[in-house]
């Protein structure tokens, strides 16, 4: 499969990646590459076969609707690369 | 010559469910509360944290679903939704996609243009609320709380199924008060616990065919959503009648300028990407649970409707009307339950809560006063303790501050005197005070003792009981 | 002889009999890594003063008797994709540069509460994508039989500190073979436990229907009494199950008389090592001199299993790694634009070229338009290799084979040709696909002098036969199993 530049950008929109034009040439090649080669997979008929999420039958696991946690923000803020007032702090969003 | 159009209109209605805890993560829902203090690492994308799933929504979920006469998945599944935006700390939402909780519903409305009909529901799924996103003027910056993060919200899709803002408004309602009498929510559009986005399309009437449709976000009033879908059909029928066509986008509406405009960005793939989420294992909904749910299933409004027919004699209109909120309906019920007679409360209810309510504009659903300060304030009046004139005054008071009417009305001295000797001594001083009125009333002008009755009440400082006061002057000027 | 050259259990033991403190044999392990890091890099972070009050604390709980277990006072590296409260946790990334988490993972936890001594974490495959841990932004780790070579990946700085006896044991996670493979190439033994057998809580995801925490030692004693203490059902992980035969060590016996074994005859056709086809089959020979049975037979759609593989985990990958975005920790991007540019800018900085590879495909594959073709095709293709080993369990206790085609590899050969890398996971992939137990133990050595590892596959939830089967060729083995290689 051909990976066109359109492809690789709107990918990089997608994952949120910028690629350098290096970068790009090279992850068009790669992506071609890789997804000729998981072409394989239509060698399978796989008609009727219902997609495997978990291999093993577990299912409601559940908890109790019943408050545990406790207040662990400052340690956690801790991480951000800017806080302010006990908020992560991001650029400038219109919402 | 102008065509004729037909407004085809459906929704998303995202409800906040009412757990105590988020849908993924023991933190509590409370509202208000310090910013980010009740996060955790779940709610807050940590690495390494995962998803467990809190039950009680799944149970909300499945009362919403059977009220609205959906069809439960049996075998439901959660799903990614995949998108970057800050107030969502994974960078993906958990919701449903494949396999929704509920499909394939409807619940019943009725509007003066179209009558009864149907709105079809396409299906309800559940998912996790995002972080708030605060504007900071002075760093000029965005601030991101997390308290609202894992929320649990279910979010109701219709069907295209309604042609006017009126029908729209009628579905709404009917979802309110379908969620609200099943305790699962408070439905409020302005606190944001109901949300509704409209998707619009137009066609010439007639047409098999739908036309480009988009959708408006940011509709925090049913003013606002009649507004907007007036607004958006009137750009969508001018877009049309100039040749043009409809871009099916996503638009946000501005109450405050009465006007919309598109959400689009070239970062804005609206690719979502969705996959089942492999931190979660499927849902299974057996007979036993779809009973259980139903054996809890407090009674809704139409049920209601009937006993309260059936039980209270009480007239249709006012039956709609205290129905009409689940508040309201819960507090006629428990003002009867403190031995309150049915039609006082609901004279009560009808006629002053409604006068004040509109007075100071507001919902039903905003009343805060108590069952148990209406049923006192029934019972002062049954008793005959206080007049009818000073309990409207007293339940002003009640209706404000939810004050003790007991405790009021000792304090105030508004006590009816009932000691007829004070009574008669009054009206004999009345009698003499006023020979005109006497000789009219005697000259068989009995509208004359009104002046008379007034002027008791007055000097008795409105106090006294009307019907005794009535009595005895009448017993005085027979003499 | 070292402490370190004891195996975990015997360390243990020599603590339990206050013949050696926690505190002398943590400082022992401080030493040997302090001694052999710059050549070998198996640690990203080193927590030399932390290990030692731990290990006085937890000696202070031996002494009074309230720490009785066999690892008790036992040192250990965590690869650096499980959280510990405080501790550096960075999964090789320079977008996690500076991450403390605030909680431990439940396996670390279980291990710390049966009074194991963190020593630090270890090198990886940056977020665990790799096969030779030389995408690690920290640097590549070496393999101690030969420090030209890798050690495997993504696990081989635990792989490699285990085998240079800088620590008797680590622990490791497995989502296509990193725990087997790393094995393989240091010459240790390591297990890759049935998907749900260990809770995922805390370990930073990378393929999450099918990474593993698993343990990386010196032999099948050492795994089988890690996985005894790090397994169960964790309330906090959905997907970890409370299932029966978690008591592993008492599968230790010499003892395989009557064992079904089969050996798939498309893991012994091309692309395979000489040496490692000759010494994984002198194993089934042993083996079956041992009193098993052993036969060959037809393992079906094995050429399938690397590209549904690397859908599905390329997919996962891409949507648990949108988090890493500069806003609540870790690396954010010096100078930006706007949001979307932050976001960009950050991520493109952050990620290495393997990461960046892998969620650019596995982004592709959910998008709109290829999501059937490819990532639903891999899923039912995951179901229909399931089926496959389901057949073949009906007839066999275990399956042999070889861990990865061929012995370590030199530093830098495979990084050039993606593909050829992934070919190199054959043996591994369809285990994580299938969620079945492996374990990887040396066999033998090639015409080189470098390790060779022996799979063993077992039944869902049946780790105890595996581990009986791996205990038993154990105790005909002729070489020292650790490394302790001499060019350390």
């Amino acid at each position: 499969m051909t990976i066109t530049d359109e492809t690789i950008d709107y990918v990089g929109i997608l994952a949120k990646l910028e690629l350098s034009d290096e970068e790009k040439a090279r992850a068009k090649k790669d992506m071609s590459d890789m997804l000729d080669y998981v072409g394989k997979l239509n060698e399978l008929d796989t008609d009727g076969v219902e997609p495997m999420s978990h291999t093993f039958s577990i299912n409601n696991v559940m908890r109790e609707d019943v408050v545990t946690n406790g207040d662990d923000r400052e340690n956690m803020l801790l991480n951000a690369p800017e806080a302010k007032d006990g908020a992560y702090v991001v650029p400038k969003t219109f919402n | 010559m102008s065509k004729e159009y037909e407004t085809v209109i459906g929704l998303e209605v995202h409800v906040e469910l009412n757990t105590k805890t988020k849908i993924f993560c023991g933190c509590s829902t409370a509202f208000g509360g310090e910013v980010n203090e009740h996060t955790c690492p779940v709610c807050t994308g940590m690495p390494g944290s995962l998803p467990v799933l809190n039950k009680e929504v799944v149970n909300k979920a499945i009362a919403v679903g059977l009220a609205t006469n959906c069809d439960i998945t049996r075998n439901c599944k959660f799903d990614r939704k995949n998108y970057f935006y800050p107030d969502n700390p994974q960078n993906y939402q958990i919701s449903q996609l494949y396999y929704p909780i509920c499909r394939n519903g409807y619940v019943e409305i009725e509007t003066e243009e179209f009558g009864k009909k149907k709105v079809g529901i396409h299906e309800i799924h559940m998912e996790e609320d995002a972080g708030k996103l605060v504007h900071d003027e002075f760093m000029d910056c965005s601030l991101v709380d997390f308290n609202r993060s894992g929320v649990p919200l279910i979010e109701i899709v219709s069907e295209p199924d309604m042609r006017s803002a009126e029908e729209v408004i009628a579905y709404l309602d009917k979802l309110r008060l379908i969620i609200q009498y099943l305790g699962a929510s408070d439905c409020k559009l302005n606190e944001g616990s109901m949300r509704a986005d409209v998707n619009l399309s137009i066609r010439e009437k007639g047409a098999a065919e739908f036309g480009t449709r988009t959708e408006m976000k940011n509709l925090n009033s049913f003013k606002a959503i009649a507004r907007a879908i007036e607004n958006e059909k009137e750009r969508q029928i001018d877009i049309i009648e100039s040749g043009e066509k409809v871009v099916q986008e996503t638009r946000r509406w501005d109450d405050n300028k009465e006007y919309s405009y598109a959400m689009r960005s070239k970062e804005d793939a609206q690719d979502y990407r969705y996959f089942p989420d492999p931190d979660l294992v499927p849902i299974v909904i057996d007979d036993a649970w779809l009973e259980r749910i139903k054996a809890d299933q407090p009674e809704l409004r139409d049920e209601k409707r009937i006993r309260y027919k059936d039980e209270f004699e009480l007239p249709e209109y006012d039956i709609d009307i205290i129905t009409g909120s689940k508040k309201m309906a819960d507090l006629f019920e428990e003002t009867i339950g403190k031995g309150a007679n049915p039609k006082k409360v609901s004279n009560w209810l009808m006629v002053e809560t409604m006068r004040l309510l509109k007075e100071h504009d507001m919902d039903a659903d905003d009343i805060s006063f108590s069952a148990d300060n209406l049923a006192k304030l029934i019972a002062l009046t049954d008793s005959k303790a206080i007049n009818s004139s000073v309990a409207k005054e007293v339940f002003e008071h009640i209706f404000a501050e939810n004050i003790d009417p007991d405790k009021y009305v000792e304090e105030h001295g508004l006590k009816t005197v009932n000691d007829e000797g004070a009574l008669r001594e009054t009206i004999i001083k009345i009698i003499a005070d006023n020979p005109q009125s006497v000789a009219d009333y005697k000259g068989g002008k009995e509208k004359a003792i009104g002046f008379l009755v007034g002027q008791t009440m007055k000097a008795m400082k409105g106090k006294a009981e009307p019907g005794m006061v009535n009595q005895i002057l009448k017993e005085e000027l027979a003499k | 002889m070292s402490l370190l050259e004891l195996t975990a259990v015997e360390l243990g033991n020599k603590i339990k009999n206050k013949e050696v403190s926690s505190v002398e044999a943590t400082k022992e392990a401080l030493a040997s890594i302090k001694a052999k890091e710059e050549r070998l890099n198996c640690f990203v972070t080193v927590d030399e003063e932390g290990a030692i009050k731990r290990a006085e604390k937890i000696q202070a709980r031996i002494d009074k008797g309230e720490l009785t277990g066999s690892l008790a006072g036992v040192p250990v590296g965590i690869k650096d994709n499980m959280n510990i409260a405080g501790m550096l946790t960075t999964c090789s990334s320079k977008i996690l540069y500076n991450f403390k988490p605030t909680f431990n993972s439940t396996a670390v936890e279980k291990l710390m509460n049966a009074g194991a001594v963190v020593v630090g974490k270890t090198n990886m495959d940056e977020f665990a994508m790799g096969s030779t841990s030389e995408t690690s932004y920290f640097g590549p780790t070496k393999n101690p039989w030969d420090l030209e070579r890798v050690p495997g990946g993504s696990s081989g700085g635990s792989a490699a500190a285990v085998a240079a006896n800088e620590v008797p044991f680590a622990l490791g996670s497995d989502t296509g073979g990193s725990i087997r493979q790393p094995a393989s190439f240091c010459g240790v033994t390591g297990i890759k436990p049935t998907y749900g057998r260990v809770s995922r809580y805390g370990l930073i995801a990378y393929g999450s229907s099918l990474d593993q925490i698993g343990p990386l030692a010196k032999d099948v004693r050492d795994c089988a009494t890690v996985l005894e203490i790090i397994s169960g059902k964790d309330d906090k992980d959905s997907t970890s199950v409370a299932e029966a035969g978690a008591d592993f060590t008492s599968a230790l016996v010499d003892d395989v008389k009557g064992l079904k074994i089969g050996i798939p005859k498309t893991y012994f056709s091309e692309g395979l090592d000489a040496s490692v086809k000759e010494n994984v089959l002198k194993a089934a020979k042993t083996l079956e001199e041992k009193g098993a049975i052993v036969e060959e037979f037809d393992l079906g759609l094995v050429d399938y299993a690397i590209p549904a593989y690397y859908i599905i985990a390329s997919a996962e990958a891409s949507s648990n790694l949108e988090r890493f975005d500069g806003v609540k920790y870790g690396y954010r991007t010096d100078s930006f634009l706007d949001l979307h540019n932050m976001y960009k800018k950050t991520r493109s900085e952050g990620f290495g070229a393997e990461v960046k590879r892998r969620i650019m495909l596995g982004s592709f594959v959910l998008s709109s338009g290829y999501f059937d073709a490819y990532y639903m095709k891999a899923l039912r293709t995951k179901a229909l290799i399931k089926a496959e080993f389901d057949k073949a369990f009906e007839k066999y206790d275990v399956i042999l084979g070889p861990v990865a085609p061929t012995t370590a590899l030199k530093l830098g050969e495979s990084l050039s040709d993606p593909i050829k890398m992934y070919l190199g996971d054959i043996y591994t992939v369809s285990v994580n696909l299938a969620g079945l137990p492996g374990i990887s133990l040396p066999c033998g050595f090639d015409d080189k002098g470098l390790p060779i590892g022996l799979q063993l596959l077992g039944k869902h939830f049946d780790e105890k036969t595996i581990l009986r089967a791996a205990y038993a060729f154990e105790q005909t083995k002729s070489y020292e199993c650790s490394a302790i290689a001499k060019e350390v």
